[in-house]
């Protein structure tokens, strides 16, 4: 026993180092009332326009508020900085900023700090990933054409014609636009944007109920509260420390130990365990997003007259129940639509539009392969990236059931590709070999953003290329229609047009989930899984 | 020595450019990186042209190598994707990772060598057997599962330390994390180093000194050591290299944001300017430290001359 004498000296030294060490650090949350939780470096730059992932979209969320904003709980648009939104068509908008909005360094929120923010997502020249979002509005086609240089700087439709006062003028009805406006892209921007973009970049300021305090790339964001802001939904902590995690578990640990308040995104691994760890503290809630599994209808097999049987019965080979409650631990709910509960009856979500067609019914299944001529090829290849999230999984799941149902060990086999930008690459090459994993999370809370970019023809989603002359039309005339509810109703028509075809195999509605530490209460994730940082209370 | 160091150098120059090459053909051949920013959606073709342009990505392969080498030789390593300039990345990254090399390193060689002397004298006792038996226990459990249990014991289950890495990442708080980084080399020189005694303390000029009536520790620190010491030198040096670009595990599991992070975050995004860019650095130092291994030959044992 000798010999183990050294390493146990090794590891005494060590921790006596460690303890030291500790009383040096200092906690996450060491500042009062200032909560700490995980975060993700962002993958773009953080401008409003430029923003398509959650881990960016949390800062804007705290940094900013725009016209709109999606009720946490509801998801309803509600106004925030707009006074009001007028219309006589559907189409020639005048809006109204409300009175007394400031940027955190003073300077007022009017219509041109809008204008000259959506200007600026819309040119071409600036890179803005999310520049479709304003495609909608006239002369957007001027300063973002698909193909040459731009002819404009500014969109044609947007003019401001008071302080707080601007009208937008789209090129075609869009009835439920004013909804959309809650959109991140949508922000107002201050001058120094503009002027000191560089320094912006290193510390955004917004006119949201946080400000920057400090912000070191890659690392760690210090949000304050901002004691100038006058908005209704002023902030009940005195900030937010966003801590960069390499990996979730890691972040899982860290708020076992506690030294971290709040992780939003509980590995899949721990939760088996999380009920365990934490109790009351753990949070599963229903996100706007959409799992499903869509096709590639650029191959003439999938094209075929009599496919949509061979879909439906995919569909209802599936055993969704069995797979949300054993792999997902239910943080996922088996689907019955193509859209979301988090939209609401009203918005809407109906359960069961889908029908037979997603009930688990293997005899059906087999007999509906067989009728609409077998298998493509004899088998089929589920397509998924394995970076990310635990897909194989689920594919693998996936592929069980419908072997199962089909009595074929070779039917479905999973076919992983390394990355999600390789992956991306696949689909935009129209390469995929068979059905692949589509992942929705909605921008807003409309049934038109669950249908449109994803069925329409040339949707910016449709990565598997279905049209449909029917589902066309109906989408036309829900965006033209001005009544809420007969647009939904429409939508809801141009489902079942996406149902009976099965462009797409509804698999399941994804939950958000979050843990935090015994500081905290009042903790919600909104409709789409970023805390609602501004009611959380400390201590 | 200088013309030996001179043409050490000039070798090294076909094995940056080759091991380069390959570096930027590997990255290229996973596609277009620009398909995986846009999130669950195609790019609009517009944008994407243009960050195409902008990136460089749109002119052949071999354009874009002599467009990026010959910034590379203006200090430029280009911007990621998230519009930092490749050199911040690094000025943030590699001090970190150099802090954790070096704590590994002091444990190799501290925990290492002394355990490799200890166990090279005392060959066959039961001293010898338990360390070795603990080397290879070492040596077959996995990186991960040492960094995760130490994480869970130390971190969560004892409170000694936190689970994760402040993002000042000061020594201190890397001394765990060192030594789980170090663990399987620590366990490699252990092994050399008592292989390398054992077999020396019956040379002859051991043999000469202890009859000249030298103390032991004498005999065993100036005589016996620094000749036993070559192949541990050897693997040391080259273990620096292995270090600093095998650390993308360690860092993962304690949240240490260096070169590993980079690395492990510019391939997922496949973020050629940051892979491209910190390999390169990797590779200057790989070759570095084994130019240095090999004039520490020189010093270690007078019979090894460089002309």
């Amino acid at each position: 026993m000798r010999g183990a004498r050294p390493a146990r000296w090794a590891a005494g030294a060590a921790a006596a180092a460690l303890t030291a060490a500790a009383c040096g650090g200092g906690g996450g949350g060491s500042a009062p009332g200032v909560l700490s939780a995980s975060w993700g470096d962002p993958q773009n730059p953080l401008e409003p326009a430029n923003t398509n992932e959650v881990q960016g979209g949390k800062v804007l969320d705290m940094v900013f508020r725009g016209l709109k904003r999606y009720n946490p709980r509801t998801a309803a648009p509600e106004n925030m900085l707009a006074d009001r939104i007028d219309s006589p068509d559907s189409r020639n908008f005048t809006i109204t900023v409300k009175n007394g909005w400031r940027f955190s360094n003073g300077e007022p929120v009017t219509a041109r700090s809008f204008v000259d923010a959506w200007n600026y997502g819309a040119s071409l020249k600036n890179n803005q990933k999310n520049a479709y979002f304003f495609g909608y509005i006239e002369g957007y086609d001027k300063v973002h054409p698909e193909t040459g240089a731009q002819t404009a700087d500014t969109l044609s439709g947007l003019k401001v014609t008071g302080t707080r006062t601007f009208t937008v003028r789209l090129a075609q009805k869009f009835s439920t636009f004013p909804d959309t406006l809650g959109y991140a892209a949508f922000s107002p921007l201050p001058r120094a944007f503009f002027d000191h973009h560089e320094d912006w970049l290193r510390k955004p300021i917004g006119n949201g109920p946080y400000r920057v305090a400090s912000y070191t790339r890659g690392f760690k964001m210090s949000l304050r509260k901002w004691d100038g802001y006058r908005g209704p939904d002023k902030a009940r902590n005195n900030g937010v420390d966003l801590q960069v995690y390499t990996d979730t578990n890691t972040a899982y640990t860290d708020l076992m130990a506690g030294n971290l308040d709040l992780v939003d995104d509980v590995p899949a691994a721990q939760l088996k365990y999380v009920k365990n760890d934490l109790g009351g503290r753990y949070i599963n809630t229903p996100a706007g997003i959409l799992q499903t599994l869509a096709f590639p209808f650029y191959d003439p097999r999938w094209k075929r007259p009599g496919t949509q049987k061979v879909r439906t019965g995919l569909s209802m080979a599936i055993d969704r129940n069995l797979i949300t409650r054993t792999i997902f631990r239910n943080t996922r709910t088996p689907a019955s639509d193509w859209t979301s509960p988090v939209l609401g009856t009203a918005g809407g979500f109906k359960a069961g539009l889908c029908g037979a067609a997603c009930r688990h019914d293997p005899h059906r299944a087999k007999k509906l392969v067989q009728e609409g001529g077998g298998l493509p090829g004899g088998q089929v290849r589920i397509t998924y990236n394995a970076d990310t999230g635990s897909h194989k999984q689920w594919v693998d799941a996936v592929c069980n059931s419908i072997n199962n149902a089909l009595g074929d060990n070779e039917a479905c086999v999973g076919n992983p590709v390394g990355t999600f930008a390789d992956f991306r690459n696949q689909l935009g090459r129209h390469s995929m070999p068979g059905p692949f994993r589509a992942g929705w999370q909605m921008d807003y809370p409309l049934i038109q953003n669950f249908l449109q970019p994803l069925y329409y023809t040339g949707g910016s989603s449709n990565d598997g290329t279905w049209s449909d002359k029917d589902f066309d039309r109906l989408v036309d005339r829900a965006n033209a229609e001005s009544d809420r509810a007969s647009a939904v109703r429409l939508f809801q028509r141009a489902e079942g047009v996406v149902r009976d075809n099965m462009a797409a195999i509804p698999l399941w509605y994804q939950n958000g989930n979050a843990g935090y530490s015994r500081r905290l209460s009042h903790v919600a994730l909104n409709p789409f899984s970023v805390p609602v940082y501004d009611e959380i209370k400390v201590g | 020595m200088g013309r030996y160091v001179i043409r050490r150098l000039l070798q090294m120059i076909p094995v940056f450019f080759g091991a380069t090459l390959l570096i930027f053909l590997m990255v290229h051949v996973m596609g277009d990186p620009v398909a995986g920013l846009c999130g669950e959606r195609r790019c609009d073709p517009a944008t994407a042209a243009q960050l195409r342009r902008e990136f460089g990505l749109d002119k052949p392969v071999w354009h874009q190598y002599l467009a990026y080498m010959g910034n590379v030789f203006t200090g430029d390593f280009g911007t990621a994707f998230n519009g930092q300039r490749v050199t911040e990345l690094m000025a943030t990254a590699f001090p970190v990772t150099i802090r954790l090399t070096v704590v590994a390193v002091v444990f190799e060689i501290a925990i290492g060598i002394a355990l490799g002397v200890i166990t090279g004298m005392r060959r066959g006792r039961p001293v010898d057997s338990s360390v070795l038996l603990l080397t290879l226990v070492v040596i077959s459990v996995p990186t991960f599962v040492t960094g995760l249990l130490l994480q869970l014991l130390l971190g969560v289950q004892w409170g000694w330390m936190r689970p994760s890495v402040s993002p000042d990442a000061a020594l201190g708080e890397l001394i765990v994390p060192g030594l789980v980084l170090a663990s399987v080399s620590l366990a490699y020189v252990t092994r050399l180093t008592r292989t390398s005694i054992a077999e020396n303390k019956r040379a002859d000029y051991v043999r000469t000194a202890i009859a000249k009536g030298l103390p032991r520790r004498r005999v065993i620190t100036r005589h016996l050591l620094r000749n036993s010491l070559i192949p541990v030198i050897t693997f040391i040096g080259t273990d620096i290299g292995a270090l600093m670009g095998g650390a993308i595990v360690t860092e993962r599991i304690f949240n240490i944001h260096g070169v590993g992070y980079q690395l492990y975050q510019g391939i997922l995004r496949q973020n050629i300017q940051t892979v491209v860019g910190f390999v390169t650095v990797l590779v200057l130092v790989f070759l570095i430290a084994n130019l240095l291994v090999d004039l520490l030959y020189a010093v270690l044992d007078p019979r090894i001359r460089y002309a």
